[in-house]
């Protein structure tokens, strides 16, 4: 934890008492002033930003960062990082596409043995970081490049492809399709269920956070991990959670990807790791640990989309994409920064 | 002040020749104490003797290498920190156990949090939590208005006061603290040194480890000094002065220069300058 750090999130009591000030000191409210921001300028540069259309085409592509993002925040603020987790995605859903169309195995039972799958390599993460000491940086970039290879040889050598066809075809799949895949049309835009999921994961993480044991052990983990143990806290447990928790949302997202559009490339998810943490910093995570909330995360993850969506709508050259985000998401982060430093008495 | 005059007392915990090594290194060796209810028995010792070292054994953070704990007269092995403090012995370390940036009520209720409802809605009982947070920091003499600030906000003698007020709610027999007041000025230390003569007051054996013999001596019924990871003496305070105390730690020629330096950050007329002078004739 930085100096900083501890004096913007120390200073904070003193002004608290003061109603508004209490609202600008949250974690979160950064990313909603700049998540307003974002919306007021594409819906005034382009006409379709603002339509029902347009908000379906943002709110699906926010949606399955936002659960990744929301997960990733409670690894966060526990102290810990999850490289592995983008691949995971993908991982998750090539799982499913193989064992039912090369093995013939029920999609359901598939789709089962995915999740345990993923949570097993989430408690192995977790396991292999407390056991070991090392930073979990380094042990789930170990994870992820393990995946990422394992991901596409695999596929390679069963289907001679690297993606997964025909998962329409197997047996049972209008079935499952629909709880991951769905959507509803509203006036003209397309609505995925995935938002729901998103919204739900956003809830669940918000309560058990700030109105449970295991939430106030996440915390104080992140925050101070010797105390926690001193105290009584079940660390390993914690810990270990938080990593199956971040497998588990990669696994819901692996699902909603692969029945959304019934195909999956082998290189689904790689490189998508960093996107999830970025969304958590500008929803008001502490990059050393101990401090952040999931609506933040989740705020994170619609300015993502939001931006990445309104580029392509404004019709501005798309080489610029990565180079714009990078701008627009360092600017949120200032901005977040910024809010936090004024909520704290304007101090330094 | 404490009585001098020996009484038949409780012995909740006693250590029999416990040693400690970390690898190669000899950390512990042959130590020997009791810890009686309702008295305070203090650990003297230099940087490095090993009094962190020790206190972590009673507090089921380290196995001994060596040697015996007995909680009631029965032998006992702590496999952590969880399962002493299961038994009654709680712990105030020297970083308080505290998390910085969480708020006061959640640190004073961490790893014990209160729940209400079952199931799937079995949920933080966030009002009690706050309710006896703040009445037992009142018991304590401290007035948080607001439970809700970071603990990180407060000064270190509250924490310091928060972290004995947590250990004595929840029902601790053995308390033990290790340098409270090492990072603390002259007035809070004395503030500190309160709250150990409460809690023994309450009944509550106390386990006060200090460098300082001017801390241990006003509150202490025993003292264990230690150097180097060895034991050199376990007195009971009717069998030793604070002059003595002082010159068993580091050389009596440095108590002069303690009581003067007392003197001026206390006045003359102050009770433990007073105490110190008299000892001080005593000694010589
Ligand atoms: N985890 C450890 N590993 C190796 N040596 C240690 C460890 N903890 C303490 N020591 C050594 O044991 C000795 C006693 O240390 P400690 O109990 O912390 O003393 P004190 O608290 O009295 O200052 C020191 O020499 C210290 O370097
Ligand atoms: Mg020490």
């Amino acid at each position: 934890m930085t100096t900083t750090d501890i004096m913007t999130i120390a200073l904070r009591p003193r002004v608290e008492r003061r109603p508004i000030r209490r609202v600008l000191a949250r974690p979160e409210t950064g990313a909603f002033v700049a998540a307003l921001a974002v919306l007021v300028f594409f819906s005034i540069y382009t006409n379709t930003f603002l339509t029902l259309p347009g908000a379906g085409v943002w709110l699906e592509s926010a949606s399955t960062f936002g659960i990744m993002a929301v997960a990733v925040a409670l690894l966060m603020i526990g102290g810990e990082f999850d490289l592995s987790a983008g691949v995971m995605t993908g991982f998750t859903a090539l799982i499913v596409g193989i064992l039912t169309t090369q093995f013939g195995l029920n999609i359901w039972v598939a789709a089962v043995i995915s999740l345990i799958v993923a949570l097993a390599i989430g408690a192995l993460n977790g396991y292999v970081v407390m056991r070991t000491g090392l930073p979990s940086f380094i042990v789930t970039l170990g994870t992820f490049f393990v995946l990422a290879g394992a991901d596409l040889a695999v596929t390679k050598l069963l289907t001679g492809q690297v993606s997964i066809q025909g998962m329409a075809k197997v047996p049972n799949y209008d079935s499952i399709q629909p709880l991951f895949g769905s959507s509803i049309t509203i006036g003209g835009g397309v609505f995925y269920v995935s938002v729901v999921w998103w919204i739900v994961v956003t809830a669940i993480a918000t309560w058990v956070l700030l109105r449970t044991r295991a939430g106030n052990w996440i915390f104080a983990v992140g925050g101070a991990l010797n105390s926690s143990r001193q105290v009584g806290v079940p660390v390993m447990k914690t810990k270990i959670g938080l990593f199956m928790t971040t497998a588990g949302a990669a696994w819901l997202v692996g699902m909603i990807s692969l029945f959304r559009t019934s195909t999956v490339q082998a290189n689904t998810g790689v490189g998508q790791e960093f996107i999830y943490i970025i969304c958590a910093v500008v929803g008001g995570c502490l990059l050393t640990g101990g401090y952040g909330s999931a609506v933040g995360a989740a705020l994170g993850a619609l300015i993502y989309g939001m931006v990445f969506q309104g580029i392509t709508f404004a019709q501005w050259d798309t080489n610029w994409l990565r180079t714009v985000l990078g701008a627009m998401l360092l600017l949120a982060v200032f901005l977040n920064h910024w809010v936090r430093r004024r909520a704290s008495g304007g101090a330094q | 002040m404490t009585s001098t005059e020996p009484k038949t007392r409780i012995t909740i915990l006693e250590v029999n020749n416990i040693g400690k090594s970390y690898g190669a290194v000899n950390a512990l060796a042959g130590i020997s104490t009791v810890v009686n209810a309702g008295q305070v028995t203090c650990v003297l010792g230099d940087n490095g003797a090993g009094k962190s070292t020790f206190i972590k054994i009673l507090a089921g953070a380290h196995t001994p290498s060596e040697g015996q704990l007995l909680l009631d007269g029965e032998p006992v092995t702590f496999s952590s920190p969880r399962a002493a403090l299961d038994r009654g012995i709680a712990t105030v370390y020297q970083d308080l156990a505290v998390v910085p940036l969480m708020p006061v009520w959640r640190n004073f209720f961490l790893g014990s949090e209160l729940t209400r409802g079952s199931g799937p809605f079995r949920r933080l009982d966030v009002k009690e939590m706050k309710r006896i947070t703040l009445t037992e920091l009142l018991n304590m003499g401290i007035d948080l208005r607001d439970v809700d600030q970071p603990i990180g906000t407060l000064s270190g003698g509250e924490r310091q006061c928060v972290a004995i007020a947590r250990a004595v709610y929840f029902g601790a027999r053995v308390l033990i603290l290790d340098e409270p007041t090492a990072a603390l000025g002259v007035k809070q230390s004395g503030v500190v040194l309160r709250y150990i003569a409460r809690a023994r007051d309450r009944g509550l054996g106390v386990v006060f480890i200090t460098h300082n013999p001017h801390h241990a001596f006003p509150v202490g019924d025993r003292f264990l000094l230690l150097n180097r990871g060895e034991s050199i003496g376990d007195f009971e305070k009717s069998k030793i002065t604070l002059g003595e105390l002082t010159s068993l730690m580091a050389g009596g020629a440095e108590l002069d220069s303690l009581t003067h330096e007392l003197e001026r950050e206390l006045g003359a007329d102050s009770p433990l300058v007073k105490e110190l002078e008299a000892e001080n004739q005593q000694a010589e």
